[in-house]
């Protein structure tokens, strides 16, 4: 089996992490910019976060013959301080030309406040002006539905925003349907606590077909797998599913979604 | 759909069995202990309610059962966290 991990926090996990994901037959993987479990005091903070992204982290996976790319941002749990936001964003296009960088990401929302919306118009705004892909964070929990609406009505404001080149991370049963309907692709995040388990996750491949979909562990600091996209594949087996099918979700779809950034070479 | 109803239930009752065995404790265990509730525990009843549905959207319905159902941006965010339920908006 082989299998693209397009959302791991690998700054966060251990070298043992990364050879178990290799054994499992991990090809690349892909780690957006996101909140390191406390608030950064300064954009130098996130200078020096930024160059792990694409310095550090590239080193470590290439150890283990992983491809290691990266998407940029202050993620949406920083957002509330919008000076602060505005000196990361000043930031961020001098790694753009890195070459494991993909795009603009995670980008989004947490608490769906006005602050969080002035910062994901900013970093939308960033993304167009440079041509970039965008990674979408939906909120958690009870925020979601709502937060996964604002989104999307930001997103289509922003007439230079092509729906293909947009991944809305996190979706669950009640915001695949509206994240498909506009054109975007949608993520499923493989949580042993909360987002979506394996079997949902399948259930919602049966529902919604295979077109624009992915399946990622977001693995981090909190409860999380590094391998649930090839135990999920795994499940999927069970099932009885065609291995096509399954190569498609783990592998076809997300390689699909980015090359469309000419950076993503496996 | 890659499965038989009667495959399903192989392969999935004995886990939802656990999961269901374990809501119910969970209740009995909020039951016996003292002190107030919150908004939480309404919501999670709320929200075993539209276990009794007909047809197939059941996950959704749960989930909207613990959502935030306004449209409008909050003034300003309280802090990082969720809960796993709406509090209303007086809280």
């Amino acid at each position: 089996m082989r299998f693209i991990e397009p959302h791991a926090h690998m700054v966060s996990r251990t070298t043992d992490d990364y050879a178990d994901m290799a054994t499992a037959g991990c090809v690349a993987l892909c780690e957006p910019a996101f909140w390191a479990g406390f608030d950064r005091g300064s954009a130098d903070g996130f200078r020096d976060y930024f160059r792990q992204l694409t310095e550090v982290e590239p080193r470590r996976a290439a150890n283990y013959g992983i491809k290691h790319f990266t998407w940029l941002c202050i993620n949406p749990k920083e957002s509330e301080d919008i000076a602060l936001a505005a000196d990361v964003l000043s930031v961020i296009p001098e790694f753009m030309e890195c070459p494991n960088v993909l795009g603009i990401g995670e980008i989004g929302l947490n608490k769906n406040s006005r602050n969080e919306i002035k910062v994901l118009q900013q970093h939308v705004d960033l993304a167009a002006a440079h041509d970039q892909l965008i990674l979408v964070h939906t909120p958690h929990l009870e925020d979601k539905h709502k937060g996964t609406r604002l989104i999307l009505d930001v997103l289509k404001y922003d007439s230079r925003i092509n729906p293909e080149r947009v991944m809305i991370d996190h979706v669950e049963e009640h915001t695949i349907g509206m994240v498909l309907d506009a054109g975007h692709w949608g993520g499923m995040t493989l949580y042993p606590e909360s987002k979506c388990s394996p079997a949902r996750a399948i259930d919602m491949v049966e529902r919604y077909g295979s077109e624009r979909l992915w399946w990622d562990a977001a693995c981090d600091w909190g409860p999380s797998v590094p391998l649930a996209v090839p135990r999920t594949a795994c499940e999927m087996r069970r099932r009885g599913h065609d291995e096509s099918l399954i190569e498609k979700i783990i592998f076809e779809n997300p390689k699909s979604f980015l090359s469309q950034n000419d950076r993503f070479r496996l | 759909m890659a499965m038989t109803r009667q495959k399903v239930l192989d392969q999935y009752f004995m886990d939802a069995r656990h999961k269901l065995i374990d809501i119910a404790a969970f209740l009995d265990r909020v039951e016996r202990a003292e002190g107030d509730a919150d908004f939480r525990l309404e919501a999670f009843h709320d929200a075993m309610k539209r276990l009794d549905d007909k047809g197939k959207d059941r996950a959704q319905d749960v989930l909207m059962a613990f959502s935030d159902p306004t449209e409008e941006p909050i003034p300003v965010a309280p802090g990082k966290g969720a809960c796993g339920a709406w509090p209303g908006e007086s809280e």
